[in-house]
């Protein structure tokens, strides 16, 4: 029972991982049609910006935290406005080629600056070792990244119910034709969304060092994750990308417990299964 | 190469589509120039040869019929394999004939794959494909007694093709066998997509709703054309495996399958020879780039792919050939 | 396309030519290594290693300039090793041929050792079977079951009885586990349970409950280095899996210094096994130690360093032996049997099977001045890789 227990909790918390790194890229999908597989080197950005202000100026992880955010999200911004702003009209293809080479030139300048070498971070002591709870032993950063993760969905869930900017996101992903008929500002509405999404892979880029390490390599490795993540939720849903994580984080977990065998091949099937089964996703709509 | 004209009828269109004009014969004249030019780079063109087939196979799915593929290595390192295990477990290493195995396999598993292919589209279609393709990987990996695992497979050997033609270290007979088979490989796939069957592929990458319309099976078409890419990239992973004798995992990597598909829209999708011209770019660059700088090099491949998608969107084959149309 | 072609050509052309451009009085030296992917921080520290030694020694011997061409093969991928090797050969004029950071680019690349008769220098490439596949390998690095087959041994002798394995799902990985549970079970000991994890494996929590089920006296980790040792290690401890209740055996990756720095405290007791001890007193380690640091920014060598520095030793005591004579046959004929002293301590080449011969070092993690280093507890000389002429 405790076992269960624990794989459960130690799944749900690496999928709230891959939410807090995925969602952005959900809505953005989903609003834009843009398809943007540097969504990963956002995240990569907001590792290293982690790295950079624990080392260089001392900064505390849970204030690097936002850093990492704010870091990423700036980035999105300038790189939207300079770059993705021309693609949007460009056709899918032109779009995964470019934000491919994105993906290539920002593993090189990581390499550059920061060499191939796992970057370690020292967590602040409240945030190592491990809670009993009942009996049972959580890790407490484990318990960190998931209060972290239903933060973020109860303020993006309520930000897109109650809030004007929510109402303008939900019907431009709803239908960006009609949206700017209506004289809604939908690049604008895009730009905000964009810098947001991005932001929040920044935050899950520095959330991830701790659980999976951070090197240049890490844009490219978690692409995958990430797509699967939005393809089995479906596009430009919350709601999905929460239990798309959530469901993928304790597959692969609760696989690799009970059938290590197939531990590795169980992500995979999942993801081919949902979408056979739910071409759109979980929770998609279009 | 043109857009479908309303007022021609489409045989003759077709007719006029399958001339050969002159660039294709130049082009071809051209990919003999290594042997004269600079022998010491054969075993660079005969990869680059299987790629550009393995690039065909990718565009006569992503290119003709809209099936945007992320797993295509699946195909590749399932050829790449019949051909390893047949030379390393049964000790068979007759080159032609491994290699009519190879596309044989890799299109059964293709038509098969291809029912699951044909339910779904854009994103889930793209994210289905990704899915097989670690799916096989995982597979390799997990069956090691059977591909070598990790440490790839050991004890491939082919032997001479028809009895006399060593593969050599200088690389002529893997360039003079890859240039022959990818040969083969475009003319078999010209004739596809310069057929009526290669006119309803475009009809369903056009408006996949209208061609049930007009009385045509779109899923079969698919299906066949799935198959038919399969089976090629299937060889091209077989012609990888015999002129290198080794088999290893990355035959099958999602790397792999990302590449060929950067490669096919580097050089233009839908023309055939964009997928050729594609592939030599971006292998000769990375060759040289590499051979400059082994530890950047990609951030020169990254930024090429970034300006060619903002200054030529069709592609650096559909950029030229804007000139080109404009004077015929 | 024919103009476009034509480019792409006279631009490969001349980078060609400029190329052959090379006397009669250098040694050309080909290095293999993924310089980029996921394994590119192995090809940094080794060519680093291979650098310190040229920067130490200088770029002539026996009368001839050393000359490096680097080729990236951005892998693992054995097809592209294979092909790099060619070219060497074929375009680039090359007289040895080293690097070989990973056992499939260095099986890809033997037969064209053999063909051109090239000597080939494999300097980490730790599959027992590599240097099999070429009369003309010399392995400087190490092997796997020359480090966990005594480790496995060492383990009984020190009154553990029964072990759960934990190993990477991949050819080292496997290899790994086979080699300790020989050495250890030759020896009396029991394996209890026997998992293994994907390579690409983001989290360990699933596994290491696996073990914590299990409730052995000791636990036998191997994973590759990068990022992995830290998180096995964090998920290890999280259960509660930690010595001196449960005992941590595994290869030295586990707990490098990057390793141990985001381990902690956590990291105190876990035993490992190596051939290259980074803080090993000794005045010739102690030199390489500081003047590598020098040279990387601090960064601290490797496994991998060590190989690379230890594989340019050879390649440069070969050249004096043969006086400059750079046939495969020569060289190889000159590094059988060679012995000297490392800064991983003395070692020397098997003349019989090519392959390296060291001292493999026990090492616990302790406290020395307020950091945790592997401190040296026990030390076996003069170890042999088990498995050559039993397979």
């Amino acid at each position: 029972m405790t076992n269960i227990v624990i794989v459960l909790f130690d799944g749900f918390a690496f999928g709230m991982l891959l939410f807090v790194l995925s969602v952005g890229l959900s809505v953005t999908l989903g609003m834009m049609n843009f398809i943007n597989l540097a969504h990963g080197a956002f995240g990569m950005l907001g590792g290293y910006v982690t790295v950079l202000v624990m080392r260089q100026f001392g900064l505390p992880f849970i204030l690097a935290l936002p850093v990492a955010f704010l870091a990423a999200a700036l980035a999105s911004i300038v790189i939207e406005r300079t770059l993705f702003r021309r693609l949007y009209r460009a056709g899918e293809l032109n779009q995964v080629l470019f934000t491919i080479g994105m993906v290539f030139v920002a593993t090189a300048a990581a390499t550059y600056f920061f060499g191939t070498v796992q970057q370690p971070i020292r967590l602040p002591a409240w945030l190592r070792g491990t809670v009993e709870i009942g009996g049972i032993r959580f890790g407490t950063y484990r318990l960190f990244l998931i209060a972290i993760a239903l933060a973020i969905t109860a303020l993006l869930v309520f930000g897109i119910e109650r809030t004007r900017l929510g109402a303008q996101i939900r019907a431009a992903v709803d239908n960006q034709r009609v949206a700017q008929g209506l004289g809604l500002n939908v690049e604008q509405i895009f730009g905000i969304t964009f810098a947001l999404g991005s932001g929040l892979a920044g935050l899950g880029g520095a959330l991830a060092i701790e659980i999976v390490g951070l090197d240049p390599s890490f844009a490219f490795h978690y692409l995958v994750y990430v797509l699967i993540v939005v393809s089995v939720g479906g596009l430009g849903s919350i709601t999905g990308s929460f239990v798309g994580a959530a469901l993928l984080g304790i597959g692969d977990v609760a696989g690799k417990y009970f059938v290590p065998e197939i531990g590795s091949f169980l992500i995979y099937l999942i993801l081919v299964a949902v979408l056979l089964w739910r071409p759109l996703g979980l929770f998609g709509r279009r | 190469m043109t857009t479908l004209n309303r007022t021609t009828a489409p045989h003759t269109w077709l007719a006029r589509q399958s001339r050969w004009s002159w660039f294709e014969v130049a082009f071809w004249m051209a990919t003999l120039l290594p042997f004269f030019l600079f022998p010491t780079y054969l075993t660079l063109a005969s990869q680059i040869a299987i790629a550009a087939l393995f690039a065909i196979s990718v565009d006569l799915i992503l290119g003709y019929a809209g099936i945007v593929t992320l797993g295509h290595a699946l195909f590749f390192g399932l050829g790449a394999y019949s051909v390893g295990l047949l030379s390393a477990r049964l000790g068979w290493g007759e080159p032609i004939s491994s290699l009519a195995f190879a596309g044989l396999v890799a299109g059964l598993v293709g038509f098969v794959a291809s029912y699951l292919i044909v339910r779904v589209q854009h994103l889930a279609l793209i994210m289905v494909t990704l899915g097989l393709g670690f799916l096989g990987y995982e597979l390799a990996n997990a069956m090691t007694w059977l591909t070598g695992g990790t440490d790839g497979l050991r004890g491939v050997s082919t032997w001479q093709i028809f009895g006399t033609f060593r593969f050599d270290l200088w690389g002529y007979t893997a360039y003079t066998y890859s240039l022959v088979v990818l040969f083969l490989g475009l003319l078999v796939s010209r004739t596809i997509v310069n057929s009526s069957f290669g006119l309803a592929l475009r009809g369903i990458r056009e408006n996949v709703k209208r061609m049930p319309a007009i009385g045509s099976d779109h899923s079969w078409h698919l299906r066949k054309i799935y198959t038919i890419s399969a089976a090629l990239a299937g060889i091209a992973g077989g012609l990888l495996t015999q002129t290198t004798n080794t088999v290893g995992l990355d035959v099958l990597s999602f790397q792999r399958s990302a590449d060929v598909v950067v490669m096919l829209i580097l050089g233009g999708t839908g023309r055939l020879y964009g997928a050729i011209v594609g592939a030599i770019i971006f292998l000769v660059a990375r060759d040289q780039l590499a051979g400059v700088n082994p530890q950047y090099w990609y951030f020169w491949i990254g930024l090429l792919l970034m300006l060619v998608v903002l200054f030529m969107p069709k592609g650096i084959l559909g950029f030229f050939a804007r000139f080109v149309e404009r004077r015929g | 396309m024919k103009t476009k072609m034509m480019f792409a050509t006279i631009l490969a052309a001349g980078l060609s030519w400029s190329v052959h451009s090379h006397a009669q009085e250098t040694v050309k030296i080909g290095v293999i290594l993924p310089y980029s992917g996921p394994f590119a921080d192995a090809a940094n520290q080794l060519q680093a290693g291979i650098d310190l030694y040229i920067a130490e020694h200088g770029n002539e011997v026996a009368g001839k300039t050393i000359e490096l061409v680097k080729k990236d093969t951005g892998g693992p991928a054995p097809d592209v090793a294979q092909r790099l090797a060619q070219e060497l050969v074929v375009r680039d004029g090359v007289d040895i041929i080293a690097g070989f950071a990973l056992t499939p680019e260095a099986l890809g690349a033997a037969p064209i050792a053999t063909e051109a008769q090239k000597l080939m220098v494999v300097m980490n490439a730790a599959t027992s079977i590599v240097t099999e596949q070429s009369d003309y390998i010399v392995r400087t690095g190490v092997t796997i079951p020359q480090l966990n087959t005594v480790l496995g041994q060492w383990a009984f002798e020190s009154g553990v009885k029964e072990a759960y394995t934990l190993v990477a799902d991949y050819g080292p990985g496997h290899d790994a586990e086979k080699a300790f549970a020989a050495g250890f079970t030759e020896a009396g000991g029991k394996i209890i349970g026997a998992d293994r994890t994907p390579v690409a494996n983001p989290d360990f929590s699933a596994f290491v409950q696996r073990v914590r089920d299990a409730n052995p006296e000791a636990v036998y980790i191997f994973v590759p280095g990068g990022a992995q040792p830290a998180a096995i290690g964090k998920a290890l401890v999280d259960r509660g899996l930690a010595p001196p209740d449960t005992k941590i055996f595994a290869q030295g990756e586990l707990t490098h210094p990057e390793a141990l720095e985001s381990m902690g405290d956590t990291a105190r007791g876990i035993i490992t096994t190596y051939h290259y001890s980074l803080e090993r007193d000794d005045p010739l380690n102690n030199e390489f130690r500081e003047a590598y640091r020098e040279a990387n920014g601090g960064r601290s060598p490797d496994l991998f360093s060590i190989g690379g520095y230890d594989g340019m030793h050879l390649i440069y005591e070969a050249l004096k032996k043969t006086e400059g004579d750079t046939s495969g046959d020569a060289l190889v004929e000159a590094a059988k049997g060679m012995a000297w002293d490392s800064p991983r301590g003395p070692m020397s080449i098997d003349p019989e099977t090519r392959d390296v011969v060291q001292t493999v070092y026990i090492r616990e993690v302790q406290e020395v001045d307020g950091e945790l280093q592997n401190v040296i507890i026990d030390e076996i000389p003069e170890v042999k890789d088990p498995l050559h002429g039993k397979q």
